[in-house]
């Protein structure tokens, strides 16, 4: 084996490494876009409760010192952002995908708002978990060393999966967003499903936005996300409404978010930033693939405005 | 105009006003909670923006770019389209601009500008114009397509920023190359803002007057209303949509255009600073109609300018003037339910009552 194929061999590592470390805020958002979407909704203001998640779940964790703590603080964040949108929406005549895009902008902002004083200090990281013990080489221990949340992430997309199947709740919330006439034959309340539906997508989303600060790249600064609560929206399209496909869908974004750094680490530095575009090409490449102009995707929740 | 216009623009207008009212008491008792007093902060809102000439100024400045990126979204949304990426049009429309300056070189200033606006257009122009021909043939979601091309964008502008295009000599600031002297573009003779507001507000008294006077924009209102109907009479849908889109990229590509000529002289970091967010709020309070864009682009203009009076004189940090934005917007949406529920507005109420 020469030199070439040693580097290759560890760009190859670092972007499994790096789709394992980097999919987890991903997952996270998508499978609270699924839930939100499933009950006919879309929040295009992930992106903006991410940041809040991220921001408060930091600005807990440097106050008390308890990084679990801060992913709680972060997921009620983004609850209660999300509530927000959820009882505009309500509102007659509101456009959800607008209210997302507001949602987008007064939650960054509320979170470079408040938190600036949080720049600075540091806050203990949420630990990991070791699966490298059978190697020996640090590429594969750096790779290998997981987080509970993306473990955790990865045992909810099943549950949620399993959940939306075979529940009482799931089947209300699919007949919600499947087709208003039906829920409300049913006699469901579907004002409040919906706001169900949004505020716990909203939790999880902000739960998300907890690991970048408190794990990767665990720190708080404005530049913290890089809109992956936005492409989480577009990757549940990708993955058809399934949560079981969110994960591998998380993992693929994961993998071509980590191209540019994993290049940058065996010395390729030209098209850095052509490279950390990758994830916005692999999206828009993955939304044309899978769109159709003639009809609904299958799977698509029917009241969902997004698949117009 | 005829009555029943002037009376669901008086709607608009008093809709807007109690929005916006209601927004400011929100914000009041949010600094408030900080610790501040609401009047000062007001007032000083009012300072950094239209309190004096010099105020006046920056926030015409600001308002100039804000004009061409809402009707980015405007234009789209009147045939049906929720396009969000007028940030990402105006970066484009930026760079092309320099790159067009570059290679004009010593040419004459006036053919010199029109053709780099041109590009500036071309550039925003063809860029929004894939999100409606996406739209169209492939059903790609407009509203996502357009907002990860504002993410591709910018990274493509850094790309050629820091390396192809990069002007080397400069050291403080990473920057393309510069367009030249005989090319920039100054300010207008009888107040310190330069030409892109001008050319602003022409564009959005043009594109009104298209848009509510010619049989192209009856077809667009027709589409955005009712595509069914559109489809029925025969329209060129397809054609309709794309040419929107196209027109609002290229209107915030001249706007990207402008910045580069009039305020930057390079491509830089400085193009992606959200005016293009921003516009997607002044197209939304204007409900997207181009010449309302104009009032409203100077309102949220006026906001983004004290910004950084508010920052020196309250310590306040500088996302105040976005959590301002975000809140107006939403506030705003939220007062679409109120249309058709005040029944001053509502000539049947009249002999009712």
């Amino acid at each position: 084996m020469d030199a070439g194929d040693i580097s290759w061999w560890s760009v190859l590592i670092a972007v499994i490494g790096g789709a394992i470390r980097v999919s987890t805020p991903y997952l996270f958002v998508s499978l609270g876009e699924t839930l939100t979407e499933k009950s006919g909704r879309v929040n295009l203001g992930l992106e903006g409760v991410l940041v809040v998640g991220a921001m408060s779940g930091y600005a807990t964790a440097v106050l008390t010192g308890e990084p679990w703590l801060g992913v709680l603080v972060a997921g009620l964040a983004g609850a209660a952002l999300s509530l927000v949108h959820a009882l505009v929406c309500s509102l007659p005549r509101v456009n959800d995908i607008a209210v997302g895009i507001s949602l987008f902008i007064f939650g960054t902002g509320l979170a470079f708002f408040l938190g600036k004083p949080f720049i600075n200090p540091s806050a203990p990281r949420l630990p990991d978990i070791d699966f490298a013990w059978w190697s020996s080489s640090p590429q594969v221990q750096s790779a290998l060393k997981i987080n509970i949340l993306f473990i955790a992430g990865f045992i909810l997309a099943l549950f949620m999966a399993w959940a939306l199947k075979t529940t009482r709740w799931g089947l209300m919330l699919r007949t919600v967003g499947d087709s208003e006439e039906a829920a409300k034959a049913l006699g469901y309340n579907i004002l409040r499903v919906r706001m169900l539906g949004t505020v716990a997508g909203g939790f999880l989303a902000g739960v998300g936005g907890s690991y970048l600060s408190l794990y990767f790249p665990g720190t708080w600064n404005e530049g913290l996300s890089s809109g992956q609560g936005l492409m989480a929206v577009a990757l549940v399209i990708f993955a058809r409404w399934d949560p079981v496909r969110c994960f591998y869908a998380s993992l693929l974004f994961g993998g071509a978010t980590a191209l540019g750094p994993a290049l940058q680490t065996v010395g390729i530095t030209t098209n850095y930033y052509l490279y950390g575009a990758a994830p916005y090409f692999l999206t828009l490449a993955v939304l044309i693939y899978s769109s159709s102009p003639q009809k609904a995707l299958e799977g698509a929740p029917g009241e969902v405005s997004i698949n117009r | 105009m005829n009555s029943s216009g002037l009376l669901s623009s008086a709607e608009a207008v008093t809709i807007n006003v109690a929005a916006f009212a209601f927004t400011m008491a929100i914000f009041g008792v949010y600094v408030a909670a900080l610790g501040h007093n609401p009047v000062d902060v007001y007032y000083v809102l009012y300072l950094g923006s239209f309190a004096r000439q010099i105020s006046i100024e920056s926030t015409l400045t600001n308002a100039a770019p804000l004009m061409l990126t809402a009707l980015c979204t405007a234009i789209p949304a009147r045939a049906g389209l929720l396009v969000i990426g007028g940030e990402g049009a105006l970066v484009v429309g930026g760079v092309a601009t320099v790159l067009a300056g570059v290679a004009l070189g010593d040419a004459p200033f006036l053919p010199g500008v029109a053709m780099m606006c041109l590009a500036g257009a071309l550039a925003g122009g063809t860029w929004i114009g894939l999100v409606g021909a996406l739209r169209q043939y492939r059903g790609v979601n407009e509203t996502i397509s357009s907002l990860l091309l504002n993410y591709i964008a910018i990274a493509l502008m850094y790309h050629l920023i820091t390396g192809p295009i990069r002007d080397w000599e400069r050291v403080l600031k990473t920057s393309s190359w510069s367009i030249p002297e005989s090319l920039r573009v100054g300010e207008m003779e009888f107040i310190g803002v330069h030409w892109g507001l001008a050319a602003g507000v022409s564009v959005c008294l043009i594109l009104y007057v298209i848009m509510r006077r010619t049989t192209f924009g009856f077809g667009v209102d027709i589409l955005g209303g009712n595509p069914r109907a559109a489809q029925m009479a025969g329209l060129p849908i397809n054609r309709m949509v794309i040419l929107c889109c196209f027109i609002g990229g290229a209107m915030a590509g001249i706007g990207g255009a402008f910045e580069v000529m009039a305020v930057h002289g390079f491509a830089s970091e400085s193009l992606a600073v959200g005016f293009g967010y921003a516009g997607i709020l002044v197209a939304f309070l204007s409900r997207q109609n181009p010449a309302a864009i104009i009032v409203l682009a100077i309102l949220l203009g006026g906001i983004t300018a004290s910004g950084g009076l508010l920052q020196r004189r309250f310590d306040l940090p500088d996302a105040t003037t976005q959590v301002l934005q975000g809140l107006l917007f939403m506030v705003v949406l939220a007062s679409n339910a109120a249309y058709g529920r005040l029944s001053v507005f509502q000539p049947a109420s009249w002999r009712t009552a």
